[in-house]
């Protein structure tokens, strides 16, 4: 790219790179290859559909719904399935249950495996060396330093994930939200406790 | 219903990775979505397979660092995304040129928005 837009950089759409943007989608829609709905519905997929928000749904069904929590837990990918998530690559998720004896937490050692569907891009730190490395050798370290420290006597059990299987965490439903409704509870769950390094907050310490 | 997100395009890795913030894609002007956009929109009507659009972005990548230029994720992209538009014949390098000429000159309405 030339030196001569350096100014108002590529940030400005009167850039080149903008420009030639625009004017290969305004060929491609004269000839009727694209249309601007199908692109801009391609888009909002990536930036809305996924997310946190929809591995947020899975443990709120299971949370209300024991049948369904039972399926989750033995045919993870079946049951999130059910639900309509999941993209079109044959990968597994497995689902890990939490409780107040078991604290299940995910790594992919190798690279960035993640069960992005349901939880969206991996954060930065997911992809960390840092992280990658100690969440085996320390986790319970790792653990405290992102927040979350445990009592001795809970098990800390490290999940390596890899390109066929990728772990979700279902978080513990935290104490006083008997009476919330599955929006209510969607609203309550992190990403963070579904990768297994933070617990679900009780309501009153979510305000 | 739109589809679902296709995780060989939102879980590249490596120098090809979306650029993301906290797990969101991010776009830092809107032509970005735009290219960002029309690559899956290609892809999705079959044009080419999400590899080939890859493999062009990864040899673009290479290319500018090799090169020392400076380019933005996304300028790499939109040239990717260029590049494949004529090879796989869906517009001539021509008129591509003549219509970015018109948009540059203000000589074009935004009539396709």
């Amino acid at each position: 790219m030339a030196e001569d837009h350096h100014e108002h950089h590529h940030h400005d759409d009167q850039s080149p790179a903008a420009i030639r943007v625009k004017a290969l989608e305004s060929l491609l829609i004269e000839k009727g290859i694209v249309s601007t709905d199908a692109i801009d519905a391609v888009v909002e997929t990536y930036e809305n559909d996924i997310g946190p928000m929809n591995g947020a749904r899975v443990v709120a069904h299971a949370w209300v719904d024991p049948d369904y929590r039972a399926r989750l837990l033995t045919d993870g990918t079946g049951a999130i399935a059910e639900l309509g998530f999941w993209g079109s690559q044959g990968a597994e998720i497995v689902v890990l249950e939490n409780t107040r004896t078991v604290q299940n937490m995910v790594v992919c050692t190798l690279c960035s495996c993640y069960p992005w569907p349901v939880l969206g891009l991996p954060p930065t730190w997911y992809k960390s060396a840092a992280y990658r490395s100690r969440a085996v050798l320390e986790p319970r370290q790792v653990l405290r330093e992102m927040g979350l420290d445990l009592e001795e006597s809970v098990e800390v059990r490290v999940w390596d994930s890899t390109a066929e299987t990728r772990y979700m965490v279902l978080p513990e439903r935290p104490a006083g939200t008997e009476k919330m409704n599955e929006d209510e509870l969607v609203a309550l769950v992190s990403r963070d406790s579904m990768v297994g390094v933070a617990r679900v907050r009780e309501p009153a310490a979510v305000r | 219903m739109a589809k679902s997100a296709d995780v060989s395009i939102a879980d590249m890795d490596g120098s090809e990775a979306l650029p993301r913030k906290n797990g969101e894609l991010v776009f830092e002007a809107p032509w970005e979505g735009r290219a960002f956009g029309l690559a899956v929109t290609l892809n999705e009507h079959g044009i080419y397979e999400w590899p080939a659009f890859r493999d062009q972005l990864v040899a673009e990548i290479a290319d500018a660092e090799a090169r020392g230029i400076e380019s933005s994720y996304y300028e790499r992209w939109a040239t990717s995304l260029e590049r494949l538009a004529i090879s796989r014949g869906l517009v001539t390098p021509e008129e591509l040129e003549a219509r970015a000429e018109e948009y540059e000159h203000g000589n074009r309405e935004e009539d396709w928005e």
